[in-house]
């Protein structure tokens, strides 16, 4: 699941690394994609099924509709957040690739 | 917990069993990804030691922000008003910014995996002993009380019967720790923190728009006919510390629960401190509860808030404080408490959707709740207790087969624990309070053994145990009556009792038997550790927003201004 560069070593680190990007599972990936699908559910809720009850109960404003657009937001930023700046492990380069011998 | 004989049904309809069933299937989801890649016991138990420091920060509050903090804060917080906001800016962030300057550099720079075993490295099997057993019962003990809220909220709210609620909140923690370990447990508190938040900030915005505002709430407040304005003070706090003396009360807030209590909870408990020893380098498992500072800060602006707006918008709950202050036989008699605060706002200005949401948020942190206790005592047992003490040096799947199977174990007790906790609440409260006692004779043995390198071993254990001894003395004395404390007076006087007598005792006992050689204590006691060890080589490089110190100084900063602000 996880692509190797190896091509980059840092030149600085005392021992040799290399930056592992980790693919698969970014916890951004999944906090954005579950705060985004409430997110549509209730600005969906919001758009259809807002009515005389629920405006009692809130005070009059649709809330499912702007709490479902701030999810949406928050969403957006996790998920921009995850992509802009993907994970990268730094191993030592012995693990990421086969050991040489007699380096 | 009263919330047993309350019938408050939430009226809950498709889409809300929706947006529930959609967190549980991304809980599952979140322990499925993290297993790949835990292959040895490292990994599993300390997620291989390579989370970024807003993961292990997030996840450290999530940790705590369980059932008793949100069920138990807003109630308090109807009760009594902002003076509950100490539990968090006297109660936490102090020991919190305390634990990532000071006490992290060594439980990460010695290498331990656990908080008892720096105890044992420092002071040997005597001390490690006490606390390694007494925190492994204590967390099964948690978990139970934490499932069985848990499986009442699920019981109450969808009516299933509190059996079968039981055993499938406990199967979903127990899938995804045993598949993805602690990654699965910290990367669930995360995505829990989100959903809390995205849970109960509507609540209190909806509230908030209901009362008129900030402005309307404090109005209705002060004109309450109780305690009135006194509730919108956070000090000096009289009624949530029992003392009269508003000085005495002070000094009660800033020693019993700022000093005593929440030193020894933060900066002792594995639960909260397992999750920075997850992290990827020194600097961020410093800053893992420094940067858990920050939302802590503003955590009781949708927790203690919620709880104040019930106590006056919702009738059940303003009829019933009123009889609470003037014939409590008569409150006791509605069926309700002050813990159904959060519970009855849900009900009543929550739509459906954002109904929905909210359940999800507050199984979520039940969830949060116990999985942190299971997680850190499944490290503590496998470690600190089968490999020390019972089968040593077996290959390292082996300690990880045995962390999958107190895992296993941790959750069937926890399920036995929660059905003994719904016969014998009373007898859970004593519990829990008693093994509240171990914390602070901890905090003051782990406090003398990093900065008096002269402390041995023989006096940590004695220190220990004299120290819980006298905290259960006076909390006998107090509820036998000797000593008359009214609220938390008793349980701050027994905190302070065992810190003082561990000091005296461990001093007393060092200057009379032979210290360790300094040679051994290198990474253990601050003063026979080179700053090397302990900071990170490119940590003053670092740019000022990832240096602990000048951050933990910006949250003190910022606390001391909310308590001015709210004074």
């Amino acid at each position: 699941m996880s692509e190797t560069n190896t091509s980059a070593p840092q030149d600085d680190a005392s021992e040799p690394t290399t930056t592992q990007k980790v693919g698969a599972f970014d916890i951004r990936n999944f906090i954005g994609a579950l705060i985004g699908l409430y997110g549509i559910i209730l600005l969906i809720l919001g758009l259809v099924a807002f009515n005389d009850m629920e405006s009692a109960r809130t005070g009059g404003i649709n809330a499912n509709l702007w709490a479902g657009i701030g999810m949406i937001v928050v969403a957006v930023i996790f998920l921009l957040w995850a992509r802009l700046e993907p994970l990268k492990v730094e191993v030592p380069l012995d693990i990421a690739e086969d050991p040489e011998p007699g380096e | 917990m009263s919330l047993m004989e309350t019938a408050i049904r939430l009226d809950a309809q498709w889409v809300d069993y929706l947006l529930i069933a959609l967190y549980f299937l991304f809980v599952l989801g979140v322990g499925f990804f993290a297993k790949r890649g835990v292959s040895s016991s490292i990994e599993f138990f300390l997620s291989g030691r390579s989370l970024p420091a807003w993961v292990t920060g997030l996840a450290f509050i999530s940790a705590n922000l369980g059932a008793v903090e949100i069920m138990g804060m807003s109630a308090t917080g109807a009760q009594y008003g902002f003076p509950t906001m100490h539990y968090f800016w006297v109660g936490a962030i102090p020991a919190m910014l305390f634990l990532g300057v000071v006490m992290m550099p060594f439980y990460y720079g010695s290498k331990v995996r656990s908080v008892p075993e720096f105890m044992r490295k420092r002071f040997g099997t005597g001390a490690h002993l006490v606390n390694a057993l007494s925190f492994a019962a204590a967390q099964v003990l948690i978990a139970g009380v934490n499932l069985f809220l848990l499986g009442t909220i699920v019981n109450r709210l969808l009516g299933w019967p509190l059996w079968v609620a039981l055993i499938v909140a406990a199967a979903i923690v127990l899938s995804y720790i045993t598949l993805g370990g602690l990654s699965a447990a910290i990367y669930n508190e995360v995505l829990q923190f989100f959903v809390i938040v995205a849970a109960l900030l509507p609540l209190t915005l909806i509230g908030l728009h209901r009362v008129g505002g900030w402005a309307g709430l404090k109005e209705r407040i002060a004109g309450d006919g109780m305690l009135g304005a006194e509730q919108l003070h956070t000090w000096p706090g009289e009624q949530l510390s029992g003392f009269d003396n508003p000085v005495l009360s002070v000094i009660g807030i800033v020693f019993g629960l700022g000093f005593v209590l929440s030193f020894g909870y933060w900066t002792t408990n594995f639960v909260e401190v397992q999750r920075a020893m997850a992290s990827k380098n020194m600097t961020s498992a410093r800053m893992t509860p420094i940067i858990g500072a920050f939302p802590k800060m503003f955590i009781p602006f949708i927790v203690i808030v919620p709880g104040m707006i019930c106590a006056v918008l919702v009738n059940e709950m303003v009829d019933f404080k009123e009889l609470y202050y003037t014939d409590p036989d008569a409150a006791a008699a509605t069926g309700i408490s002050f813990n159904d605060a959060i519970l009855l706002l849900m009900r009543d200005v929550l739509p459906n959707g954002l109904l929905g949401l909210a359940i999800a948020g507050l199984l979520a942190a039940f969830m949060a709740g116990m999985a942190a206790n299971v997680s850190a005592f499944n490290t503590v047992f496998s470690y600190d207790i089968w490999q020390q003490y019972v089968v040593k040096d077996k290959p390292d799947d082996y300690y990880l087969k045995v962390g999958r199977l107190a895992t296993i174990v941790a959750c069937v007790i926890a399920i036995f624990t929660a059905l003994i906790a719904g016969n014998f609440s009373n007898l859970m409260d004593y519990l829990q309070t008693l093994f509240g006692f171990f914390n602070a004779p901890l905090f003051a043995t782990f406090i003398l053994g990093m900065f008096w390198k002269r402390a041995t071993p023989t006096a940590a254990w004695l220190g220990l145990v004299t120290g819980t001894g006298s905290a259960i003395v006076v909390f006998i004395l107090s509820q036998t009556g000797v000593i008359d404390l009214p609220g938390q007076g008793a349980a701050f006087l027994a905190a302070s009792a065992a810190f003082v007598v561990d000091i005296v005792v461990m001093v007393i006992v060092s200057l009379r038997t032979t210290p360790r050689p300094v040679e051994e204590l290198r990474g253990l006691v601050y003063s026979e550790t080179p700053k090397s060890d302990i900071v990170d080589p490119d940590a003053k490089s670092a740019p000022i927003f990832r240096r602990p110190v000048p951050m933990a100084l910006f949250c003190l900063v910022l606390v001391i201004g909310l308590n001015i602000v709210f004074a």
